[in-house]
């Protein structure tokens, strides 16, 4: 049995790597994903393109001014001077958002006034725009701090002064943030690591589909059936190169994640790997299960995308599962790629082990058997 | 160039598109399933925020700080503990995002007029959820730091003290901030690459395999007739995906659409040859189904998800990254859509977009034309 299984599995790994270009496809696509990824996937909002719109002209207001220009993540690109330029600013896209210091700024501030400041947002990236609103309240509350204090100071003088001598403070409220995890708040720390889960998941569960179907599209199914291979090895024989496979490009992705973009790695290795192991019952199990509804190459093409991409954005990979409706959160219980992703992003990050991880285990555990369970018993009565 | 060579090409094409149940699944029905489930699932707005509570003072000050946060609708206060360990399991299980720590002598402190301070721990591995939470929880405590400063100093003067800098923001064209207005518009485009690439090239590579376009090519028909006849086939399908998209955009998800519906169908038709043309030159280029559909990926659907601006932000990537988003088409078509649905802006803002998409449209043209004439030689 082992023998024959042993032959298969060589023929699989003479067939995938057979012409240059073949072994390219199999080892460039996952380390092109790893930097389009790595560079490009990026929700952190530093260069923000604003237009400072100045209608008071005295040194309070350029204050302020010097306030933005002193972030790094502000950049002044326009100084309109109307509400139309303003405008035309924001639907162009040219800026951000427009900073507007109302006329009498630096007056009111002088008379213990509210001094107007306007910010117009260009809401149409919901989540650009509520990041710039917090980061110019902070600048603004930076450039505020002080005024107050002047002005309190100045307040208890004189009721110091009309009272007599009473204790005179008043409590200030500070916030001590720890951030833990990601300390930079780099999103790329978030999102490299899902970047192996999907590569896992694409490569194998396309590898053992196609091997399947191409037997099947060229008529060569027949044939290996006559030989005295039996179904059980003919699948093994298929998909270990497909594990295997699996394997290398995580190791390529995970060395990459490393070493180019220096995400950390608290965790276990040998306990990614055993989790790697499990997922990988569920991928190939998928693939099997494709490749006994489709009869062409192209229709298992398009099932698999048709499954792979909704299971990819309902993995919480991009977009917070937390966020989606009660309805699609239950679904997400149903897509093995949710637990997986949690389970890598916990070891890459926060290094939790098993103590913590274990009940996402046990679902990919569960998913992985019957996956595999159930397309091993279709793929016999196809046989027959 | 034939007219009726054209046509009777079309009708095939058409034919053949029907007939296979799941290429006009893939065609009909997956774009409308992924726009819902998409449209409601994909969300980045931050609120419900998981929080948990440790109060070591259990006094009046220090419970009036913690509703607060109850009062907030972006935090939702899980549950109270009884110490700092088990908040930090809390973080380590995932159960939650944010711990809100008092330490025991915050009263007094607060009494005393003193700093007054807290911690709040946070899960920082989602880092753009983790910003979002930590630029709230700054704008909370320094409002109500502000309250109690004020309400401390009136007890002394018996006059409120004045907010130095009145600072309003204002969103314009989503004033919601709902991130369902900016992922709508950009996934019709998503899903028109998707659809349009995909089928496409992987139907005319199907082609070349089962030796069915030696056939064609043998006939009078021209290549340029033949990609043209090609495209409007699929070009029915597109359009038809289009509709559906925006209208259940606008009907469904409520995105508002302040715009011209011309602009919105001739800047549809520019992007859907666009795509078309290089679905046919993928599958005039690659030799299999199998090397279509992966060079239709890498060159389709991944650019537009990821270099378009459709939720990641162009102006985050490195240089060199931004270089490379001026070749992906769905950037200029994301940015179009967004134009006209959400700014309701006309063709004296958008006319560089469209300019490009007419080159990208007319040059892959060519380029398909070419590549087919020099297969048949």
């Amino acid at each position: 049995m082992w023998e024959r299984i042993a032959q298969i599995v060589r023929k699989e790994f003479v067939q995938l790597l057979r012409s240059p270009r073949r072994r390219l496809a199999v080892f460039i696509p996952p380390l092109l994903q790893l930097f389009v990824f790595g560079y490009a996937v990026n929700l952190d909002v530093d260069n923000i393109r604003i237009g400072w719109m100045d209608e008071d002209h005295t040194p309070a207001s350029r204050n302020l001014l010097s306030g933005f220009q002193g972030s790094t993540r502000f950049h002044i690109v326009a100084l309109p001077e109307n509400d139309e330029q303003a405008q035309g600013l924001l639907e162009r896209g040219d800026a951000h958002a427009v900073l507007r210091v109302l006329p009498g700024f630096a007056e009111s501030i002088e008379r213990g006034r509210a001094a107007g400041v306007q910010l117009l947002v260009d809401g149409t990236n919901s989540n650009t725009a509520s990041l710039i609103a917090g980061y110019s309240q902070q600048i603004v509350a930076a450039f505020a701090t002080p005024v107050v204090r002047k002005q309190q100071g100045k307040l208890l003088f004189t009721m110091a002064a009309n009272a007599g001598s009473t204790s005179m403070k008043a409590p200030r409220l500070d916030v001590e943030t720890r951030v833990w995890f990601n300390a930079d708040l780099l999103s790329r720390n978030y999102f490299v690591p899902g970047v192996v889960v999907n590569i896992i998941m694409l490569v194998t569960v396309m590898l053992t589909a196609m091997a399947m179907v191409r037997e099947r599209e060229l008529g060569t199914m027949e044939q290996l059936m006559v030989t005295p291979i039996r179904p059980v090895e003919l699948i093994l024989g298929k998909t270990l190169p497909a594990a295997f496979i699996g394997l290398v490009d995580m190791g390529l992705v995970i060395a990459g994640a490393l070493l180019v973009f220096h995400i950390p790695f608290r965790g276990n290795p040998l306990l990614l790997l055993l989790c790697v192991i499990l997922f990988l019952f569920t991928t190939l199990g998928a693939g099997l299960l494709m490749s006994t509804i489709s009869n062409t190459q192209q229709q298992a093409m398009m099932t698999s995308f048709m499954f792979a991409t909704p299971a990819f954005m309902l993995s919480g990979f991009a977009f917070p599962i937390r966020n989606m409706p009660v309805v699609v959160q239950y679904l997400t219980y149903l897509n093995p790629l949710r637990y997986f992703m949690e389970i890598v992003r916990s070891i890459f990050l926060k290094g939790t082990g098993v103590d913590v991880l274990w009940p996402q285990m046990l679902a990919m555990l569960v998913f992985g058997v019957s996956m595999l369970a159930l397309s091993t018993s279709r793929f016999r009565k196809r046989l027959d | 160039m034939s007219w009726q060579r054209i046509g009777a090409i079309f009708k095939k094409e058409l034919r053949h598109i029907m007939r296979d149940p799941r290429s006009l699944g893939l065609a009909l029905v997956q774009p409308l399933v992924m726009l819902l489930l998409f449209g409601s699932a994909l969300s980045l707005d931050v609120d419900r925020i998981s929080t948990l509570v440790y109060d070591a003072d259990q006094t009046s000050a220090s419970r009036e700080l913690v509703r607060q946060f109850q009062g907030s609708k972006y935090f939702e206060i899980e549950g109270f503990v009884d110490s700092a360990r088990a908040v930090q399991r809390g973080i380590d299980k995932n159960r939650i995002l944010v711990g809100l720590i008092v330490p025991r002598d915050y009263a007094k402190h607060v009494a005393a007029g003193q700093v007054a301070d807290f911690q709040i721990l946070l899960d920082g591995s989602d880092s753009n959820t983790a910003s979002i939470a930590l630029s709230y929880v700054n704008a909370l405590v320094q409002d109500y730091g502000n309250h109690l400063r004020a309400t401390a100093l009136n007890r002394h003067a018996g006059r409120a003290l004045p907010v130095p800098v009145d600072f309003q923001v204002r969103i314009w064209y989503n004033s919601s901030l709902e991130s369902k207005n900016f992922v709508v518009p950009g996934l019709v485009a998503v899903i028109l690459v998707v659809i349009a690439g995909m089928l496409a090239s992987l139907t005319i590579a199907r082609e070349w395999e089962m030796g069915t376009m030696e056939q064609l090519l043998s006939t009078p028909v021209r290549p340029a007739e033949l990609v043209l006849a090609k495209m409007l086939a699929f070009f029915t399908v597109g359009a038809v995906d289009t509709a559906i998209a925006v209208l259940v955009g606008v009907f469904v998800f409520d995105v508002p659409f302040r715009g011209s519906v011309w602009l919105l169908a001739l800047t549809s038709c520019l992007f859907l040859s666009g795509v078309f043309f290089w679905g046919i030159l993928i599958s005039a280029l690659a030799k299999t189904q199998l090397v279509a559909y992966q060079v239709g990926v890498a060159t389709t659907f991944l650019p537009s998800f990821l270099l378009s601006g459709f939720i990641y932000s162009i102006d985050n990537m490195p240089k060199v990254v931004q270089w490379i988003t001026h070749i992906v088409p769905a950037r200029y078509f994301v940015t179009i859509l967004r134009g006209i649905f959400l700014k309701g802006v006309g063709p004296g803002v958008l006319w560089g977009n469209m300019l490009l998409l007419v080159c990208f449209m007319v040059g892959v043209f060519f380029l398909a034309t070419w590549r087919l004439s020099q297969k048949l030689t």
